[in-house]
């Protein structure tokens, strides 16, 4: 089975059934997958063939959802970059993965152009809101709705690849994982599985689909046929929780900086939001007390604590009836899958003992795109000789039963508003604003962010910077959930041994400042 | 629509440009143009700036207030802070 194959079943079965949700639409089944046909299309006519890829730079509208089954009927790869993404991080995305199109939104167009005069690759530029332009770039709604015959589906199969999602990497070079129609249907199913999801559901999605979590809630609710609500942003909470009463939502994916801003509404009452029937939390570990207050205001709602990373997309989750046994564990592996833990030889620990957490399934990624260095770091040989598992880089130990929980991360990325942020990216922009001699990025203990981003930077002599000036810069060169929460000054940053600077030390002083 | 007050319009322009505005055209903001579209803003800075109106207008804001309709453009706030201001003094 095909992840655009999932469409085509729900839109037989039920044709008229609303699908998806948004601000400015709602579309039956038929309407995607007809409206996904001609977009398919149009893309195949402008010479995007099997295998090519496809970035999506757009944010949460249901031309996405359109763009996403389009390239995928045209037999190509889809790519989704986040829409805050600036101009040097697109182009190096273009130039990796070298994208024959790129649809996008008309007010992005201009970073799609700057980011597009170093990667040749890309021959067909879609855009919303583009009619009447002359200058080759072709309105998503006029190729929605010309009359033109759908063109018959490139032959396909299920190892194809269906995507690259770029994750950040601790090195600060993002990383393309390499999923196949295969990976992407099993962990789809995998997950609804154990959500038991069904086609009465109503899923409310705020997270970003170009960030996995948010993509899934998209594919997983059309795999079963039930009514996806697509939001922009939880930047309002209360506008957000208006939606969810009036569409009477039964699921509500959370990140912990979202449940964190709930539970901070004075008016939200215990017993609001009746029709919810679960809420699932990943990215970071909620905290205890969160939890409970998460069950007193939503009794009804089953709470999953789940833990995953993008090279397999889910890793593990928490029958909701542990959760208050076991409420700091993130459970067990999904549905058809495997997880153990390894000390550093390689050797399987037993309960108790602190070591990096394995997965083995077939919703672990093929690689990293063109990075056969870096997929070796983490996929490593298997049980069986033609099957590799994939080392999570995270610390983790497991009780008597097997339920497992997260110690820490073992490189320095940290995790902010549910996203990875690599330091070294952010040190590498910082490096570029002149007058700053060293800087140094860790994570802080916050209780909204999870962690906030601080920067801690020392000047060269005479140099005249205030924050404002370095968080302008970061501003527009990362994006937003990369750039500090806070810049301080110092004369000298604290150095180890062989000379670097010591992030763990001066990260040390906060953590231990919060507890 | 109503006039915009010019005062209240430049006191929250002020603190969005020394708070949140870090792109160079910070002028170019428009009184109507979205906070959330133009990516100047997020949910923590809803926050911040919820925070100021309430200490700046000495206004009280309920939660079922902060929705877009009343603080997604320099133009919304304005309106509304006028309205929570006759409001209050009432």
């Amino acid at each position: 089975m095909r992840v655009e194959d999932l469409l085509i079943e729900s839109a037989r079965r039920a044709p008229n059934k609303v699908a998806l949700i948004t601000e400015t639409r709602q579309l039956t089944y038929d309407d995607l997958d007809r409206e996904s046909d001609r977009l398919a299309a149009a893309l195949h006519r402008r010479g995007v063939s099997r295998g090519d890829r496809v970035v999506l730079f757009l944010d949460n509208c249901w031309e996405a959802v359109v763009a996403i089954y389009a390239t995928l009927k045209a037999g190509a790869v889809f790519s989704p970059i986040n829409p805050s993404t600036k101009v040097e991080k697109l182009a190096f995305v273009l130039r990796n993965c070298r994208p024959t199109a790129i649809v996008t939104l008309g007010r992005l167009l201009p970073v799609a152009h700057e980011a597009m005069r170093s990667a040749p690759s890309v021959k067909v530029v879609v855009a919303t809101g583009a009619g009447g332009r002359d200058d080759g770039v072709l309105d998503l709604a006029d190729a929605i709705l010309s009359d033109a015959e759908p063109v018959a589906r490139p032959a396909g199969i299920e190892l194809d690849l269906a995507m690259i999602i770029y994750t950040s990497g601790s090195t600060g070079v993002p990383k393309g994982v390499v999923m196949t129609h295969q990976n992407i249907v099993a962990a789809a199913t995998s997950i609804t599985t154990y959500l038991e999801s069904t086609p009465d559901d109503i899923v409310l999605n705020v997270l970003p689909i170009s960030f996995d979590y948010g993509l899934y809630q998209v594919l997983m609710a059309l795999k079963v046929g039930a009514t996806l609500v697509l939001e922009k942003s939880f930047a309002y909470p209360q506008a957000v929780l208006n939606v969810a009463e009036k569409y009477k939502v039964t699921g509500f994916p959370l990140v912990p900086t979202m449940a964190a801003l709930l539970l901070q509404m004075k008016n939200l009452k215990p017993g609001a939001l009746p029709s919810l029937r679960y809420l699932t939390n990943t990215a970071a570990a909620l905290p205890p007390a969160h939890i409970l207050r998460l069950q007193e205001l939503f009794p009804h709602a089953k709470l999953f604590s789940m833990y995953g990373l993008t090279e397999c997309k889910r890793c593990t989750w928490l029958p909701p009836a542990e959760l208050g046994r076991r409420t700091s564990s993130v459970g067990i592996p999904i549905p058809g899958t495997e997880a153990w833990i390894v000390d550093d030889d390689g050797n399987r620990v037993g309960p108790g003992v602190v070591g990096e957490l394995v997965i083995r399934g077939p919703h672990v990624m093929k690689g990293y795109w063109e990075n056969p260095e870096a997929t070796d770091k983490v996929l490593k040989p298997g049980p069986f000789p033609w099957e590799k598992v994939l080392y999570t880089g995270d610390l983790f130990k497991m009780d008597e039963r097997g339920f497992l929980y997260f110690v820490a991360r073992k490189d320095d990325i940290i995790k902010s508003r549910g996203e990875k942020v690599s330091p070294k990216e952010i040190e590498t922009v910082l490096h570029m604003l002149p007058g700053v001699r060293e800087a140094v990025v860790i994570g802080v203990p916050d209780p909204v962010l999870g962690m906030a981003v601080k920067a801690i930077v020392s000047l060269e002599p005479g140099a005249a910077l205030g924050s404002r000036d370095v968080l302008r810069h970061c501003s527009q060169h990362l994006e937003d959930f990369m750039v500090p929460k806070s810049v301080e000054f110092r004369q000298e940053l604290a150095k180890s041994d062989n000379g670097k600077i010591d992030r763990r030390s001066i990260a040390a002083e906060f953590t231990e400042a919060a507890e | 629509m109503p006039s915009l007050s010019p005062e209240i319009v430049q006191s929250v322009r002020v603190f969005i440009a020394e708070n949140f505005l870090f792109r160079e055209d910070r002028d170019a903001i428009g009184d109507h143009e979205s906070l959330i579209e133009a990516n100047i803003i997020d949910s923590t800075g809803v926050l911040e700036l919820v925070a100021f109106l309430e200490q700046e207008f000495g206004i009280n804001v309920d939660d079922g207030e902060i929705v877009p309709e009343n603080l997604d453009s320099i133009a919304a706030i304005s309106g509304y802070v006028a309205r929570k201001r006759a409001q209050e003094a009432a």
